[in-house]
């Protein structure tokens, strides 16, 4: 939801300047100064209050052992070196990348998909996009609820479809990679679209001349994909890949709420990173290693964007 | 040949649309039939009987109405104050110069790349200090103004806002809060809706944060009320559907009201980037 370019705060053309305020008017300034002050305040105070002040004071809640309720005890790097040889940790990281690998490179190909299919002149454009868009407006909670029954053991529906195939059954929710597909599969369901909208609107940016002059020049239309709509798609692509990085290593309600305990199931398999951190800070009472946990997260998804920018980047200059 | 091309597209598209409608239908059969019909096979595949009957059990297992009201409660109180706040700050920062702005705003931007998930252990610790546990203030106020908002405002404040008109206000000595709600107001109306129902989606679907801030059982959202409903009776498929399908309504129809443009915005603020 965010954009990818600095906007220079600069004021447009004709905007409203006051700063030539003669002297008699200077109290009047003053007070105008002031009254504009106080209206951007809220943001500033809130976000150094709920914004900035957290992450502060979870630098100092990592070096302490808390349980809630006594005092906190000082304890150094202590959950810092316990995190690294914690195996339930590095295996969550584990589970969170490969739902993450295998719900997100399925879901941007298929938005592609679905966008140049949408970028024609055809009807119903309009209610292919809401219908393409409503799952993401659609709780996770509710999703996972559904996912659960979809994808249940003795005859969900997915496993009825497979019978009927004449496939046999496939234990989903008890099986470790079964579960992890049905979390994906939730990813999948309700990025799709939003995905496959975002793409249309970079197509609909791009001057529709380069295609008529590729398709003048006999390029076929896998070349012009290739070698016009990518490259000039990239700062989109970029986005999207950046996204779904930074929300797929968040992955939390889709694996809680579909296999109750949170525990994420058979061997932990569906046990995301954030999942684990909040059954260490909420069920265990760990607040001084969740703290820590929350800063080992933030530094993979701090990684994992930049390696994700530097390969879009890369690509660019062949 | 063009229409065999064109049959061959909107195939495609039906398809994907099936597959991103299919779970809500499937919702609806499921709420409406019992859950010894659902799981047999082959299934049934079409919508039965049962829907008050379930609706009735959902009804005697969980305070819905009570979540219902404070999901409401919230959602309704924090989009006001998101309203209110972001356009008046997107306002300052797209019609008036003064001392600092630029630095300002460079901050409001940066403030897009701190981390959510970062702080949810120790926001629940300062919550805790100030005995915000288990108050809707805990829910409201870190989220009653956003940079998101502010942004995407300003973009569109500058514009939709004819300088000339505000010139014209001040000249008759109307001061800032006057040309604010005289003015400003009016002309952002488009741009509330969005930022209206993307904040209202956004609040009633959150479910993490109210799920560890919430301890306090009548103060439940509606999420938090529904995955409990699901972890206590996960084997009544037909009854937790029912009240799935009863969350899942009111913003879906609040979403198909505005859908058309509301799509728009949202990717004009993605792609502008």
């Amino acid at each position: 939801m965010t954009t990818t370019t600095a906007v220079t705060a600069a004021p447009g053309p004709g905007a409203v300047t006051t700063a030539a305020a003669t002297g008699q008017q200077r109290p009047k300034r003053k007070r105008e100064l002031l009254s504009l002050y106080l209206a951007i305040s809220p943001f500033y105070i809130i976000f150094a209050a709920f914004g900035i002040f957290p992450i502060i004071f979870s630098i100092y809640l990592s070096f302490h052992a808390w349980d809630g309720i006594g005092s906190m005890k000082y304890v150094g790097w202590g959950q810092y070196g316990y995190l690294i040889h914690d195996n339930e940790f590095w295996y969550s990281l584990l589970h969170t990348v490969e739902i993450w690998v295998i719900s997100t490179v399925p879901m941007l190909m298929l938005a592609l998909v679905i966008a140049f299919l949408l970028n024609t002149q055809i009807r119903f454009k309009t209610a292919y996009r809401v219908a393409y868009f409503i799952p993401n407006i659609t709780s996770i909670v509710a999703i996972a609820i559904i996912f659960g029954s979809i994808f249940a053991n003795n005859f969900g529906i997915v496993n009825s479809f497979l019978h009927a195939l004449g496939g046999g059954q496939v234990q989903w929710l008890t099986d470790p990679w079964g579960i992890r597909v049905a979390i994906a599969a939730m990813v999948v369901w309700r990025w799709t679209g939003y995905n496959a909208i975002i793409y249309l609107a970079g197509l609909q940016a791009i001057n529709s001349d380069l295609f008529e002059a590729a398709r003048v020049d006999g390029a076929s239309q896998v070349q012009t994909f290739f070698r016009i709509t990518i490259p000039l798609l990239r700062p989109v692509i970029l986005f999207t890949v950046i996204m779904s990085t930074i929300g797929g290593l968040q992955i939390f309600t889709e694996s809680q709420v579909l296999i109750p305990g949170n525990s994420g199931g058979t061997n932990n398999a569906g046990e995301t990173m954030v999942l684990y951190l909040y059954k260490q800070a909420f069920t265990q009472q760990q607040f001084g290693y969740g703290a820590a946990l929350g800063w080992a997260l933030f530094l993979i998804i701090l990684i994992a964007s930049i390696i994700n920018w530097r390969l879009v980047q890369l690509r660019g200059r062949d | 040949m063009r229409i065999a091309k064109r049959s061959i597209l909107h195939l495609a598209l039906i398809l994907g649309a099936i597959v991103s409608l299919f779970p809500f239908y499937w919702m609806l059969v499921m709420s409406t039939s019992t859950t010894e019909e659902i799981f047999k096979y082959p299934p049934k595949l079409w919508f039965g009987s049962k829907l008050l009957v379930n609706l009735r059990h959902v009804f005697d297992s969980i305070s819905f109405w009570h979540a219902l009201l404070n999901t409401l409660f919230v959602a309704v109180v924090t989009t006001a104050l998101v309203l209110f706040f972001d356009s008046l700050a997107a306002f300052v920062f797209a019609k008036y110069d003064f001392p600092g702005k630029k630095i300002l705003f460079v901050i409001l931007l940066a403030t897009f790349l701190v981390p959510t998930q970062l702080s949810l252990v120790p926001s629940f610790v300062i919550m805790a200090h100030l005995g915000w546990v288990g108050s809707f203030k805990a829910l409201i106020v870190p989220s009653m103004v956003n940079a998101f908002g502010i942004f995407w405002m300003r973009q569109y404040a500058e514009g939709a806002l004819p300088n000339e008109l505000l010139e014209a206000g001040r000249v008759d000595g109307c001061h800032f809060m006057r040309l604010y709600f005289n003015i400003a107001l009016p002309a952002l109306r488009p741009a509330l809706a969005f930022l209206g129902i993307f904040t209202f989606i956004t609040v009633w679907n959150d479910y993490l944060w109210p799920l560890v801030i919430l301890t306090n059982h009548n103060k439940q959202t509606l999420q938090v009320a529904l995955s409990q409903l699901n972890g206590i009776y996960s084997t009544d498929y037909s009854m937790v559907m029912a009240g799935t399908l009863l969350a899942v309504i009111p913003l879906i129809v609040i979403f198909l009201i505005g859908a058309r443009q509301f799509i728009a915005d949202l990717t004009a603020g993605a792609v502008k980037g």
